[in-house]
């Protein structure tokens, strides 16, 4: 119990910190949305000063943080001058957005790359290994962007999936069990990008550790008391690997959130990219800072999520840390 | 031990003449070029890659391949005269590979949307994106191999500073941090600037793996037994550092380096295409991509894909080298 206090304080800290040097980050940034309307000439020198009093933007910047801090409290996570309202609300329905997309991502490229990867190592320099080798290098060289462009330009010609957005025009029109079919159709490509991003690292680390495991004396052992190959790898070296696999659970779920930042904004999907993109765009700095501190929560989460797995399978991870 | 399935002894080779091919070209992008990357022919929007004939209307076979231009047929030549350039700033020119006479224009690679020839873009659009890869790439290096010494060979408060404010780096999902980053430089920026900066954003984004790492290899090479021995006979902290812990750290630094350098590459290309980086007039491929974001660009012109292509092909070559590195340096003895 004791060890999972002292990861989650651990993570509140982190989020501190990265949530003050994003603030600061961004305070620095020259210019802000009230600036913007000094260009304005509509706008009179006594308006612009007192928005800048009711944002409050002449303040130091750690007090303007802490009643940033403050507003969590009241579920706010400040105040968009972009929005004009507080940005909670408009945070989380993009944080859920961002979830749709890679909760499946990540279980459909873990479906896939488990079974891929045990198979390649058991069978190394066989058809299928030369064959996923090849298909991983080739996926691994492929940017994020590119393939999110390509994946719209398949969208297009072939005309079969709609090409962006989360849902069709007549969304409001349709029943619910049609809604729901609509969102998964919209689904389709972008969470094949992202399936596509996460799935070559996760095939060759899969491979390389349940590989390392088969070389193993006890392996050896097993198969010359007649164990089949297949229960082996099943069985006996997949369970082995489990653990540095469930350690590259959090480390992968990097890479996912930062591919879906691009994906999401290629193919107009309505998660936490988009906010961010369009507030830099707009200087509006607390939701910013709030899409920022959101992706790290859901980074963080992820990685407490792979500890405590962690915990659960591994008996030796446990005294050590305690 | 022998190598899996495939050779990267062998592959790295020419994935490094390769790599340093397209480099060249970039350098040298006035040359290959036919036209000025900002020359304009607003009547010939989005036309597709000009054909080259080798065949006639007459059946006649042409060793010189040629274009048509309102019916009539351009040959094309070598070394033309054209619009001048200079290759790295200094050396001056106004030849041309490939062109053709007025009025027919060349454009092998077709037009963008304002008529521009998407060859020249492509190329002198590399000279922005790829040089800033690696340099960012070396920068960031460097402040890794500079703050991870520190916190590695002095340790104590230090280390702890370092390594935590490191932590915080890698708690960001990497473009998000990227943009969060963005968001602390001027809005619009000169395209001139806008080089500099993404060099400074990708420097400030991706210290953190590179001073980790390089952080444990100076713990270790501290504490191995002819460290030590050194000691005794009276090394100082300065020569300890020098003969002993950076050039263990270098073959990592090289591989770190090779690693990122295409990561920083897509960041630019990223940035650009969103509006954040390298701005019109100047050319990079990021931006050059952005104009699929509008539908009728990305369901009609195929060629407006091209540097996404190209992204592809040095990305598969980066990869390809930082693989060899990563066996290479593992193979290492110590």
């Amino acid at each position: 119990m004791r060890y999972v206090w002292r990861r989650l304080g651990h993570a509140v800290l982190v989020l501190l910190g990265v949530s003050f040097l994003t603030f600061v980050l961004a305070a620095a940034a020259p210019g802000s949305l009230v600036d913007e309307l000094r260009l304005d000439p509509r706008v009179s020198p006594e308006t612009i000063e007192a928005m800048r009093v009711r944002y409050g933007v002449n303040d130091a910047v750690p007090a303007q943080y802490l009643r940033w801090l403050e507003s969590i409290g009241r579920g706010e996570l400040g105040f968009s001058i972009a929005y004009n309202g507080p940005v909670g609300p408009l945070l989380w329905p993009r944080v859920r957005n961002t979830l749709l997309l890679t909760i499946p991502a990540t279980l459909l490229s873990w479906l896939i790359a488990l079974p891929l990867g045990t198979w390649s190592a058991g069978r190394k320099g066989g058809w299928l290994d030369r064959l996923t080798a090849g298909a991983t290098t080739t996926l691994l060289g492929i940017p994020e962007l590119v393939l999110g462009l390509g994946l719209l330009l398949f969208a297009v010609r072939t005309g079969y999936l709609p090409t962006g957005g989360m849902t069709s025009l007549n969304f409001e029109e349709l029943e619910p069990w049609q809604q729901m079919r609509d969102v998964l159709v919209h689904l389709i490509l972008p969470v094949t990008a992202l399936t596509l991003v996460s799935l070559p690292v996760l095939v060759r680390h899969v491979r390389a550790s349940v590989a390392e495991v088969v070389r193993a004396r006890f392996i050896q052992a097993a198969r010359a008391a007649g164990v089949p190959e297949r229960r082996l790898l099943v069985r006996h070296a997949l369970r082995t690997a489990a653990n540095p696999l469930i350690s590259l659970f959090g480390l992968s779920l990097a890479g996912l959130l930062s591919a879906s930042f691009v994906i999401e904004t290629i193919m107009s999907w309505p998660g936490l990219g988009p906010l961010l993109l369009a507030a830099v765009a707009a200087r509006d700095l607390h939701v910013v800072v709030a899409a920022v501190s959101c992706s790290t929560v859901l980074l963080v989460a992820g990685n407490l999520l792979a500890d405590g797995l962690l915990y659960l399978a591994d008996p030796r991870v446990r005294p050590e840390r305690a | 031990m022998t190598s899996g399935p495939h050779h990267p002894g062998r592959n790295h080779h020419v994935a490094l003449l390769a790599l340093a091919g397209i480099y060249v070209t970039a350098i040298c992008a006035g040359f290959f070029a036919p036209y000025d990357p900002s020359t304009q022919s607003r009547d010939l929007a989005f036309v597709p890659p000009t054909g080259l004939h080798w065949v006639d209307v007459s059946g006649t076979i042409h060793l010189r391949p040629f274009v048509y231009q309102e019916g009539r047929a351009y040959p094309v030549r070598f070394f033309v005269r054209g619009a001048p350039y200079r290759i790295g700033r200094f050396v001056p020119g106004e030849r041309h590979l490939l062109g053709v006479d007025a009025p027919a224009m060349l454009f092998l690679l077709g037009t963008d949307g304002f008529g521009r020839d998407q060859l020249s873009r492509l190329l002198y659009g590399a000279q922005i994106s790829l040089f800033a890869g690696p340099l960012g790439a070396a920068l960031s290096v460097a402040i890794g191999l500079v703050l991870g010494g520190l916190a590695g060979f002095f340790g104590g408060w230090v280390d702890t500073v370092i390594m935590r404010a490191g932590e915080l780096f890698l708690a960001v999902p990497w473009f998000y941090l990227l943009f969060a980053v963005r968001m602390a430089l001027p809005l619009r920026i000169e395209p001139q600037d806008a080089f500099v900066m993404i060099l400074a954003i990708v420097a400030v984004v991706g210290w953190a793996r590179p001073a980790r790492l390089i952080r444990g290899i100076v713990l270790s090479g501290t504490t191995r037994d002819y460290v030590v021995a050194a000691r005794a006979l009276g090394a100082s902290d300065l020569h300890v550092l020098r003969r002993h812990v950076l050039p263990q750290a270098f073959g990592v630094a090289l591989t770190q380096a090779a690693l990122l350098a295409p990561q920083y590459i897509l960041a630019e290309a990223t940035l650009s295409f969103f509006g954040l980086g390298v701005g019109e007039p100047v050319p990079s491929w990021g931006n050059m991509l952005a104009v699929l974001q509008r539908y009728d660009v990305l369901s009609s012109y195929w060629w407006m894909f091209l540097p996404g292509g190209a992204l592809l092909a040095v990305f598969l070559l980066y990869y390809l080298v930082a693989d060899a590195l990563h066996e290479r340096v593992a193979a290492l003895p110590g």
